[in-house]
């Protein structure tokens, strides 16, 4: 297990770039803590398959270091690095049985065969498969065969990190929580320090300790679930997280108000903005309530989700979406108002907080 | 309008589809409700004419088409996987069924515009399918279906490739694209809140059979029976078997793994309960109708132990053991629980559901 040190990293996949959008990934720099669960999150084409490449050792960065342990192993190939990584789809032996399968990794690297046993069992155990050790790999359904997978990269406990590359996507939709669960289950007993690629929120969320999420090349917020939830770092992390994601109003600021329309709206604090930034309001769809006062709004259609309505509309001319509890009445003449704490103000779609 | 009437389909002795009968609507959208390997593909080749039926028939505005292949029914069909032809443009691909069916030039040009302006592809119809984002591929595939004016268009998990972010864009605009329409739709899916935010009707379907057939939201609220229930709720809805004495129903709670002493807990009845036959029932209860806080002054409570808590951006699911059962609770917002807490969970009675020993809805339940 080790700290991992991303120092002043960049990589672009074209010879000389010139330009910040000739890179993959944009400058990336931040310290990751021995035995953390970190989630890379975000759409296709955001880096973080580039970063996880980078860490695995696929990929050398066109610029900066990665340290385990304060050891620079930029230039070590993936074999040295002394890394488990788990792939998108299983990779088993099917021939093996499901025992061998999981001493593989062990063998391998010629751990004597009681330490062998030891491992084995204490993987088995935990993947729920003891009763299949001794079965070939052959017959298993696809998520029993990658749970295996997933076993193959916890079974060594000297590994620097395991890396997962979207573990559950082969997953049926129905057992992706069963895996899910255990997975974090793994890393609390575990202790590893795990980093996991996923394009999907719930993965993430669920599964790490810190989620880093990426866009267009950058990292735009490392935090908790709730921080990515109630303070979004960036408008795209808002829009990211959640459904539906936040909604986004141009806004124009004056002293401790934010105009949307011809509407003003208290927002307790003087946000700093430099002159000519665009700035807007975030606000999730919970923390908006449809009243008899407020903005008059008008609605376009009331999803009932069953456990919620999903209010579509507009507000000052602009797309909205207000979630509202089960059951609940909406007025005739509806109007909108903002609850204090979900509102956020973004300067060029960057949060500026009170504490900025 | 198409109606299946006692319509079967049985493969080297294996009946996939129960005899089935099921009338769908001119310009209304169905969805087909089920988990994997439920018969929801099975009725969509029946219903496209892929597939004979063994047993029944198969009418189209009145007339028998049982037996007619799909090349001579007008029907499109759209797939998980997105196809498109990889040589052509995505106007070539949108414009294929109409100049197969030998349509003059301007008549395609206008319906190839019009419908990329639906889908939101004409700033993308000179690309090649393959430089597109899935979403825009399979709004291509769709596209596609649409301008064909088929009488029937039939989509087979569509948005089930698609990152979710995608699909819940797509599921914001198809009802509208559906409506503008007037085909009859048929969706299959294997999501619950798919079909809500889909609307329309829904067609729940479980071993080859369909359970129930109606609204949407009244399917929701209304299962007819407990394996309705269970194919529509995701997370899984919450049960317990109990006996119903008097004015309280009974609930023996098992340790895990059914070990050690039983602990009987009582429960008060609920008034839409009230009329419900003493006796031994199966009681149900949503996610959402569990909570971590007193939804309403007095609500009864129950013991459990928590395990993983399922966070999925603007909710939460907690799992938890009550007794030697899984239940899972659904919270808004982030909740990260830690496992192995002994805690508190509120029954929000005024939505608990009953069913018999044979399965079925007792009394008016209000999920």
């Amino acid at each position: 297990m080790a700290r991992i040190n991303l120092d002043h990293i960049r990589h672009a996949y074209g010879i000389r770039p010139t330009s910040p959008n000739d890179y993959a990934l944009r400058e990336v720099h931040h310290e990751w803590a021995d035995g953390g669960a970190y989630a890379l999150l975000g759409p296709s084409g955001c880096g973080k398959t580039t970063l996880l490449n980078i860490i695995s050792g696929i990929v050398r960065p066109s610029e900066g270091h990665i340290l385990f342990d304060g050891k620079d192993v930029t230039h070590l190939p993936t074999e040295e690095r002394n890394i488990a990584q788990v792939f998108q789809f299983p990779v088993v032996y099917d021939t093996m049985t499901v025992y061998d399968n999981l001493a593989f990794p062990l063998r391998n690297r010629n751990v004597p065969e009681d330490l062998v046993a030891t491992r084995v069992k204490h993987i088995l155990e935990m993947l729920e498969l003891t009763d299949r050790a001794d079965k070939k790999a052959r017959g298993l359904t696809a998520d029993q065969k990658q749970k295996i997978s997933l076993g193959r990269g916890l079974v060594r406990s000297d590994v620097n990190a395991i890396l997962f590359d979207e573990p559950l996507t082969v997953i049926d939709p129905h057992l992706k929580w069963v895996l899910r669960s255990q997975l974090k289950q793994l890393h609390r007993h575990s202790k590893f320090t795990m980093v996991y690629v996923t394009h999907d929120q719930t993965e993430a969320l669920t599964f790490a300790d810190k989620v880093v999420v990426m866009y267009d090349g950058q990292i735009v917020q490392i935090g908790t679930p709730a921080e990515l939830f109630e303070k979004p770092k960036h408008t795209f992390v808002g829009y990211f997280i959640g459904s539906p994601g936040m909604n986004v109003f141009p806004v124009e600021i004056a002293g401790k108000k934010a105009r949307i329309g011809n509407v003003s709206v208290d927002i307790g604090f003087a946000p700093k903005i430099s002159k000519g930034q665009k700035t807007e309001l975030g606000i999730r769809p919970e923390f908006m309530d449809i009243t008899r006062k407020g903005m008059p709004m008008t609605i376009r259609k009331v999803e009932d989700i069953g456990r919620q309505k999903i209010v579509r509309g507009e507000l000052a001319g602009q797309a909205v979406s207000i979630v509202m509890k089960e059951g609940s009445d909406i007025p005739a003449d509806p109007h909108v108002s903002f609850r204090d704490e979900g509102i956020n103000i973004y300067a060029d779609s960057w949060r500026v907080g009170q504490e900025d | 309008m198409l109606e299946f009437i006692n319509v079967s389909k049985v493969v080297s002795g294996q009946t996939h589809i129960h005899p089935t009968n099921l009338v769908l609507e001119r310009g209304t959208l169905n969805v087909l409700l089920g988990p994997t390997l439920s018969g929801k593909t099975s009725l969509l080749r029946l219903m496209a004419g892929l597939d004979k039926p063994t047993s029944g028939s198969v009418r189209f505005n009145g007339e028998n088409v049982t037996g007619l292949p799909v090349q001579r029914r007008n029907v499109a069909m759209v797939y998980q996987q997105f196809i498109n032809y990889p040589s052509m443009t995505v106007y070539e691909n949108i414009a294929s069924p109409l100049r197969v069916a030998g349509e003059s030039a301007d008549v395609i040009d206008r319906e190839v515009k019009k419908v990329a302006d639906l889908m939101r592809l004409s700033p993308l119809l000179d690309r090649l399918p393959l430089s597109l984002s899935g979403g825009q591929q399979q709004r291509t595939a769709l596209a596609r279906a649409i301008v064909k004016k088929a009488s029937l268009v039939l989509l087979d998990e569509p948005l089930a490739n698609l990152d979710y972010k995608l699909r819940e864009e797509m599921r914001e605009e198809l009802p509208k694209i559906f409506a503008a329409s007037g085909s009859i739709f048929v969706y299959a899916t294997t999501e619950p809140s798919e079909a809500l935010l889909l609307g329309g009707n829904t067609a729940t379907l479980h071993q080859g059979r369909v359970s129930q057939f109606g609204k949407t939201v009244s399917v929701y609220r209304n299962p007819r029976d407990l394996i309705t229930a269970r194919t529509f709720s995701d997370p899984p809805i919450n049960t317990h078997t109990a006996v119903k004495e008097g004015k309280n129903f009974v609930l023996l709670e098992k340790e895990a793994g059914g070990k050690g002493k039983a602990t009987k807990i009582t429960l008060p009845v609920p008034a839409h309960l009230a009329t419900v036959a003493d006796g031994p029932v199966t009681l149900g209860v949503q996610p959402h109708h569990l909570s971590l806080e007193e939804p309403y002054a007095k609500a009864p409570s129950l013991k459990v132990k928590t395990q993983v808590s399922e966070i999925a951006g603007s909710e939460s699911f907690v799992h938890v053991l009550f007794g030697d059962k899984r239940w899972v609770i659904l919270e808004h917002g982030v909740r990260n629980i830690d496992p192995d807490l002994d805690i508190d969970v509120y029954l929000d009675t005024r939505h608990l559901m009953a069913f018999g020993s044979d399965g079925m809805t007792l009394a008016g339940t209000a999920g």
